[in-house]
């Protein structure tokens, strides 16, 4: 009997004789053409825009007297006078000669390279701990409510308050050490959640056909899960990266380094010879680092993400 | 097995079983109603074993408790006699190869990558993987050369399941379990699917479990058709063409619907059965007047003429011959209605139905005349498929019976 179905199978077959070739391809072969190179418009925006919000704070904020009309009437002077004030080419001129001649390019150099580290450990700490974490609320659901929270309750702590309470903590005083655990806090809310959507991202019947294959729960995770969820992990990072980088500038007020050093030593000049240039400084540069962190991040997204999974 | 068990789940002409299920069932923690039954089931080696019911009877939970995708709850599970209830399931899953209907290829890994994974998992070496994954590809319809380096989002629907199939196939498993794999396919694609699938199992003979909830799927493709129930419980599991003959109950016989009988054709061939070769003939340029008298006296309405080669070439009735003038070879309708001795019996039956003398001409490979096919002799047969699956399902109650009083 088992000859004959096989055989009818066959007959069956051979009256459609012409669908027997191969089913034509979805795509045809070759590369893909990829999108036209980008230029970065949105990180390079974002730096004016978050520049432009500095300076107006700043205006705003130089005489605390709290009288909201008046703050809106300078902020409304300042916006104004804003024309005046960039095409003012003595003020780009005093700002270069300070940095130039008398700060020295090396020295920014050095600063921002203490900032980098700043942010450098903390996220290395937060991105292993979210992803550890991360992947242990993927698996105990009930976890992932309270962690969460916890995370959230994080962020919402005044960075400047959250960076001096380290000072009084025995082992951790002023320094560097402080503002490296406030800035992991910082960052495992947008890694965790991200590492804990990522993982939720990943097909239910990917999952099932990879534990029907015979991989133990380890081996899917690192071979499937992980690595399908990595895009949604890195685009956490890299918020959390953005965001420490500006945060990291509250360090030098706890006896920290960084570019925040320009902006703090500004503020004690004011109104004196250089202040305003020493702010500058800190704030351009930070804007600067954080647009090549971002365009770094470009980078890593394309080379790690999975070919088979990139867009 | 428990014995008293034996007839109605285990056909009596069924190879060694690979997989047997002892009272293996499944309650989930806090349901008081079982997800699928206590089930005692031998799945016979070499063969496809099709679980087929309505949505929801559990068909689904049953193949998963197989590979312990889902655990058991009671019973035991024996793969080719060794008892793997309690091994490592990962291990056992690697043996097993699992087929699903969304497929789930890793999208991030090639084609290539994705067939090598349990060969991978289980060390082997870089260039048999090559081969290997090579082999599976070329067996499943898919050029290596054009699609090895290729990713899932690349394929269409059908040639994701091709590559899901390979996959299962990776490291040359004894069992295949496959969950409405072709379910999400489009009808065309299904079927011809379906075809190189049956081809390809007459080549590989694997053990195979198959679920599906269409009974035309299941008739194609099953050596074996269990037909569940609620909770899994199993209504009948005979061979198709039993099944179709003779289904046991009510349940059984709604599942299989209407139609069933004429499906139960596709199982027989036109050489299988006896024609009729009595049937009035005549050859083109014989004498008219001699063969009028010879249709006068035969029971038969028609007389088939056949060509000076013996092809049977027009239909003729007594009216057509008394036409003046008439010869043979010149009034009559064409034949049109012709089968080979190996096409099936629905085969013949849609001929004869089509053809003007109600008749189906069998013919040999040179298109000689052999023998004509007709409704009756259809009717015979489907009312003999009949009466053996009603035999057969006799013999059995009273083997059990005996049994039952020998126990005793």
């Amino acid at each position: 009997m088992r000859e004959e179905r096989i055989q009818h199978a066959g007959a069956e077959a051979q009256t459609s004789r012409t669908d027997e070739q191969p089913i034509p391809e979805a795509h045809p072969p070759g590369p893909v053409p990829g999108p036209l190179r980008r230029i970065p418009v949105q990180p390079i925006a974002g730096g004016i825009f978050a520049a432009l919000v500095i300076w107006f704070l700043f205006l705003a904020d130089t005489r605390a007297d709290n009288d909201v009309v008046g703050g809106v009437r300078r902020l409304w002077d300042g916006i104004v006078a804003l024309p005046g004030i960039l095409t003012d080419t003595d003020g780009y001129r005093a700002w270069w000669r300070y940095v130039n001649d008398r700060e020295g390019w090396d020295r920014v150099l050095a600063n921002t390279l203490e900032h980098v580290q700043l942010v450098a450990a903390s996220m290395l700490a937060a991105t292993l701990i979210s992803i550890v974490l991360g992947v242990l609320l993927h698996r105990v659901r009930g976890l992932r409510a309270p962690v969460l929270g916890v995370a959230s309750v994080f962020l919402t702590i005044p960075s400047l308050a959250l960076f001096a309470v380290f000072i009084s903590v025995p082992g951790i005083g002023v320094g560097d050490r402080g503002p490296i655990i406030a800035l992991t806090m910082y960052s495992i809310l947008p890694i965790l959640r991200n590492t804990v959507t990522g993982l939720e991202g990943v097909d239910r019947s990917i999952i099932e056909a990879a534990r029907g294959v015979g991989l133990s729960t380890t081996q899917r995770l690192l071979r499937i899960e992980l690595p399908l969820a990595w895009p949604v992990i890195l685009t956490g990072i890299r918020i959390a990266t953005l965001l420490n980088i500006g945060i990291a500038a509250i360090a030098p007020l706890v006896g920290g380094t960084g570019l925040g050093g320009y902006v703090r030593d500004g503020l004690q000049r004011y109104p004196e010879f250089t202040a305003v240039e020493r702010m500058w400084t800190g704030v351009l540069a930070t804007v600067a680092l954080a647009l090549v962190i971002d365009l770094l991040f470009n980078v890593l997204r394309r080379t790690t993400t999975p070919k088979g999974i990139r867009p | 097995m428990t014995d008293e068990n034996a007839p109605t789940y285990a056909p009596d002409d069924a190879p060694e079983p690979m997989i047997r299920l002892e009272g293996v069932g499944k309650t989930y923690p806090g349901s008081s109603v079982p997800a699928v039954e206590r089930l005692d089931l031998d799945i016979p080696k070499g063969e496809i074993l099709v679980l087929v019911g309505p949505s929801g009877c559990g068909k689904s939970t049953t193949l998963r408790l197989i590979n312990r995708m889902i655990e058991p709850s009671e019973g035991r599970i024996l793969f080719d006699g060794e008892d793997v209830t309690t091994v490592n399931a990962d291990q056992l899953r690697r043996r097993i190869g699992y087929v699903i209907q969304q497929v789930g290829l890793f999208p991030h890994q090639t084609i290539a990558e994705n067939v090598a994974t349990v060969p991978r998992l289980l060390g082997w070496d870089k260039a048999r993987i090559r081969d290997r994954v090579d082999e599976l590809l070329e067996l499943t319809g898919l050029d290596p050369g054009i699609y090895r380096d290729r990713y899932p989002k690349e394929l269409s629907g059908g040639q994701a399941q091709r590559v899901g199939v390979a996959r299962a196939l990776g490291a040359d498993p004894e069992v295949l379990l496959m969950d409405e794999p072709f379910g999400a396919i489009d009808p065309i694609t299904r079927d011809r699917l379906q075809n190189e699938f049956l081809r390809l199992q007459s080549e590989i003979r694997k053990t195979i479990v198959f679920v599906t909830h269409d009974i035309d799927e299941a008739i194609k493709m099953g050596d074996r058709i269990a037909i569940l129930g609620e909770r899994s419980v199993i209504r009948q599991f005979d061979t198709p063409e039993r099944i179709l003959a003779y289904p046991v109950d009510e349940f059984v016989s709604d599942f299989i619907g209407s139609g069933s009988t004429l499906k139960g054709l596709n199982f027989e061939r036109v050489r299988d059965i006896e024609w009729n070769t009595t049937f009035p003939v005549a050859t083109e340029g014989d004498d008219v007047a001699e063969a009028r008298r010879r249709l006068a006296a035969s029971p038969e309405v028609w007389m088939l003429v056949l060509d000076r080669e013996g092809r049977p070439s027009r239909w003729v009735n007594e009216t057509m011959l008394d036409a003046p003038g008439a010869t043979l070879g010149s009034v009559g309708p064409q034949v049109r209605a012709k089968v080979l001795p190996n096409a099936t019996l629905h085969d013949a039956l849609e001929e004869l139905l089509l053809s003007n003398a109600g008749q189906a001409v069998v013919i040999d490979e040179k298109g000689r005349y052999q023998g004509i096919v007709d409704v009756d002799r259809l009717a015979d047969v489907l009312k003999r498929m009949r009466a053996d699956a009603k035999r057969h399902y006799d013999q059995l109650a009273t083997a059990a019976a005996d049994e039952a009083v020998a126990s005793t």
